[in-house]
């Protein structure tokens, strides 16, 4: 009864959606009031449905009901609670599910916190956030459906994919769902702008908060992903330049050259025609990204589908979007001005470059993954691009960006003067060469490229206090202390001090990983022992351990640095009982400094254990420089000068409307 | 210098920095290719010496010799045989009979020194080229065979090539 419940939900939302998405963009263009009053309630409606029945979903699986495909296919009944939840998301048609939920999220959202937006455009979003989910619900019912019965019932469920039974898998896919579907929102607004036409300063102030919020989760998303393979892949490395993962990076590439070029619309209102092409591309990507992963194209862990169906309605869907908002944009992009003129040295070219070189890289993250695809398709032949290539492609488009992160934030608008910045910033280019220098001397070796890499960062840490330094300096007819100044900075302008320093810290942690980490394959068996970068590792004994759904060899490695025992680490080999299949479980002592990884291969007919240990200096820096890069943008989303209310705000209370419907 | 040629100066660099940027974009897109063979291919003495390229097909059953550290196990398309040697853990999936795509250089002594194994997470999931490389082997033995049998040896789940893909 509850799979046939949800089911009916989601028929419904799928009739409110098309309510939403089509009579406010006709109500807006007939300026009729009580059409485009529609928008409102139907977003919330259609999130209440959505949710319900994602909550029917979650009981079926919390309640191991196995005469529903779906759950039969992703859990057992010796999965434990919170991954039977997790569950819910751990394959195609429920991950669909979780992504119509967070549209329809995002689109509550908005619609609760526009208030002081005109109602013509407020409609227009709302309409196109509906059709967007008219489409996605489409998908849903017609080809991956989760509520589809399985009769007879199964006896039992096929477990979860082992890989995914890991916490950061919980909330892996939600906060890369969020970021992904939240760059909608940044496409609803400048959808609606270009049939509105009204692109302008006030668009670009209110797209920059949805932005961020989305660029946010975006990078969480990604952080954590790259967390979780480290931890659960077993093998020490953190981004693999997989396909999977690259779709997730290009729209964060570009939503991250959307932020930028936003802040000159905003700021000077100038790149709008470019703003409104980035926001289309960052959405676009978003949805390449869904194809791409979801249609069966790729095969990794992440794609669950080989149903050719699936992958033609994602392909179409995606022509669909991507086509009519070119048209558009072709049709009314060039109707709107240029904005003002800058000179060569200036912060708006600055951003100009800012936003090649991020699209650049984004492009050649796209070649990269999308040519083999097509060569294969065309019958080419199977090729692979590997990480070198991805790697290439990154130092040439990141030094320069990284560079010019320390003199942009700098720079005034409009015309600058190479002079006196040079004057402003020599004490920090000194500084930036010393303590790459130091560092590189530091780690016992001064490695030509990796000096490269720590320089920037200390150049952006030296250029972000040279920018406070001055910001805090008293000036003429200011008085105050120095907190009294302090306060004063805007908000925004802290985030993006705050995310600047975040990439710093990112940077850091990759070039001292990238060059100063060890690793060593070793036979090991009871007693024996190895040593790298200063650390001992002696296995004291392997015994057998038994999980709630699997069944484990556990070594016990003691950790000792100059005979004094630092840790005792339990890396396993876990045989899943259901999927039988086996799981390297690494065993991790991490702190901010470095982390010792020690992973165990397979066993020798002798009964020793291959055993991998790795010595990775500064890893956990570039999760935390993801996790600073968040907090900046956190701060730049809730400048006040965002919510400002608008005088003219002819804004109906959403609970009256209902009755105004005829 | 005149507003007028200011901004031509500025779509010029422009211009002139992606020319630069999407050159060597390519350069590193076409030196770092990775091109796929089948054992046949390695047997016909079509694969380069050298240079990096990539073998699928399934591990032989019975071929997997251990020697500490190193492990050397044969790359088969059913028709043709590969040595492999390996230095390192190899992935969880990595069993004999099954799929697998080791990417290396071939040596002298015709034995493919491998820096990885790639064996996917998933048991029923078969590598696309090594799905690839049995197809075209089981092609052979139907033209050997004299018949037009298109049977297909590859184990359920695995992804079938598009036909363009098999010349």
């Amino acid at each position: 009864m509850i799979p046939e419940l949800g089911n009916l939900l989601l028929l419904l939302a799928l009739a409110v959606a098309l309510v939403q998405g089509v009579f406010p963009l006709v109500g807006a263009h007939r300026g009729r009031a009580d059409w485009m009053a529609l928008a409102r309630p139907t977003a919330y409606l259609q999130f209440v449905l959505v949710a319900m029945s994602f909550v029917l979903l979650t009981v079926s699986f919390v309640r191991h009901d196995f005469s529903v495909l779906y759950v039969a296919s992703n859990s057992n009944s010796a999965l434990p609670l919170l991954y039977r939840i997790a569950a819910v998301w751990g394959g195609h048609e429920g991950s669909l599910l979780l992504w119509v939920l967070m549209l329809c999220g995002w689109t509550v959202a908005v619609a609760r916190f526009s208030r002081s937006l005109p109602n013509v455009f407020v409609a227009r979003i709302l309409a196109v956030l509906g059709l967007l989910s008219v489409g996605f619900l489409l998908f849903t019912l017609t080809t991956s459906n989760p509520f589809d019965r399985l009769i007879p019932a199964a006896a039992d469920g096929r477990d979860l994919n082992p890989l995914l039974q890991d916490p950061g898998m919980v909330i892996h896919p939600p906060m890369l769902y969020m970021g992904y579907v939240g760059f909608s929102v940044a496409y609803a607004f400048a959808i609606a702008a270009l049939i509105g036409g009204n692109l302008d300063a006030t668009w670009a102030r209110w797209t920059r908060p949805w932005t961020a919020a989305a660029w946010i989760f975006l990078t969480f998303g990604i952080g954590l992903g790259s967390w979780w393979a480290y931890n659960e892949l077993g093998w020490g490395g953190w981004w693999f330049w997989d396909p999977v993962e690259n779709a997730s990076f290009m729209p964060w590439l570009v939503g991250t050259a959307l932020i930028h070029s936003l802040a000159v619309t905003e700021k000077r209102g100038g790149f709008k025609v470019w703003t409104v092409l980035l926001a289309i591309m960052a959405f676009s990507l978003s949805l390449l990204g869904t194809f791409l992963v979801r249609s069966g194209v790729l095969s990794s862990v992440h794609s669950f589908a080989t149903d050719p169906r699936r992958g033609l309605f994602i392909l179409a869907f995606l022509v669909i979007v991507i086509g009519a908002s070119l048209l558009l944009y072709a049709w009314r992009a060039p109707s709107v001005g240029l904005g003002q003129r800058f000179g060569l040295l200036s912060k708006e070219s600055m951003l100009l470059v800012n936003n090649m070189l991020l699209v650049t890289a984004c492009g050649g993250v796209l070649l990269g993954t999308l040519y083999p695809l097509f060569l294969d398709a065309m019958g080419g032949g199977k090729i692979s691009v590997g990480p070198p290539y991805f790697d290439t492609v990154f130092v040439l488009m990141m030094a320069p960006l990284l560079l010019l992160m320390g003199v942009g934030p700098l720079m005034r608008w409009k015309q600058d003067e190479a002079g006196n910045l040079a004057r402003r910033l020599r004490w920090a280019l000194v500084f930036a060469i010393v303590a790459a220098l130091l560092s590189g001397w530091l780690m016992g070796r001064i490695a030509p490229a990796t000096t490269g890499g720590l320089f920037l960062a200390w150049w952006i840490v030296a250029a972000i206090g040279v920018d406070l330094v001055e910001r805090l300096r008293p000036k003429p007819g200011m008085g105050g202390s120095i907190i009294g100044r302090a306060r004063l900075l805007p908000l925004a302008m802290i985030g993006m001090m705050v995310a600047h320093l975040g990439v710093a810290v990112f940077a850091f942690g990759v070039a001292m990983v990238k060059t100063y980490e060890t690793e060593r394959d070793v036979k090991m068996g009871p007693d024996a022992s190895t040593e790298i970068a200063g650390f001992d590792f002696r296995m004291l004994s392997i015994r057998d351990v038994q999980g709630p759904n699997y069944a484990a060899t556990q070594a016990q490695i003691e950790v000792s640095k100059g005979g004094q025992v630092i840790a005792l680490l339990a890396p396993e080999k876990r045989i899943y009982r259901i999927q039988n299949n086996p799981m390297t479980e690494a065993a991790v002592d991490s702190n901010p400094l470095r982390d010792l990884y020690i992973s165990m291969g397979e066993q020798l007919p002798t009964g020793e254990w291959i055993v991998r240990v790795q010595h990775k200096p500064f890893i956990a820096m570039v999760w935390s420089g993801c996790l600073v890069m968040m907090l900046g943008g956190f701060l730049a989303a809730s400048d006040r000068r965002y919510r400002v209310r608008q005088t003219r705000s002819a804004v109906m209370p959403a609970g009256s409307v209902a009755g105004g419907v005829r | 210098m005149k507003p007028r040629h200011k901004r031509a100066a500025i779509v010029l660099g422009v211009l002139s920095a992606v020319g630069v940027a999407t050159a060597l974009v390519l350069n590193a897109f076409n030196s770092n290719l990775v091109f796929f063979y089948t054992p046949a291919q390695i047997a016909a003495k079509e694969a380069p010496q050298g240079r990096t390229f990539r073998v699928g097909g399934l591990v032989q059953a019975g071929s997997v010799v251990r020697e500490g550290v190193t492990v050397r196990f044969v790359v088969t398309d059913t028709l043709q045989n590969v040595p492999v040697r390996y230095e390192g853990v190899l992935p969880d999936l990595f069993k004999e009979g099954k799929g697998v795509v080791a990417q290396g250089q071939l040596g002298g002594d015709g034995v493919f020194a491998a820096r990885e194994v790639l064996a996917k997470h998933d048991e029923n999931y078969m590598p696309p080229e090594a799905a690839d490389a049995l197809q075209k082997a089981d092609k052979m033995r139907a033209k050997m065979a004299g018949t037009l049998d298109t049977h297909s040896a590859s184990p359920s789940g695995a992804p079938t090539p598009t036909p363009g893909a098999v010349k």
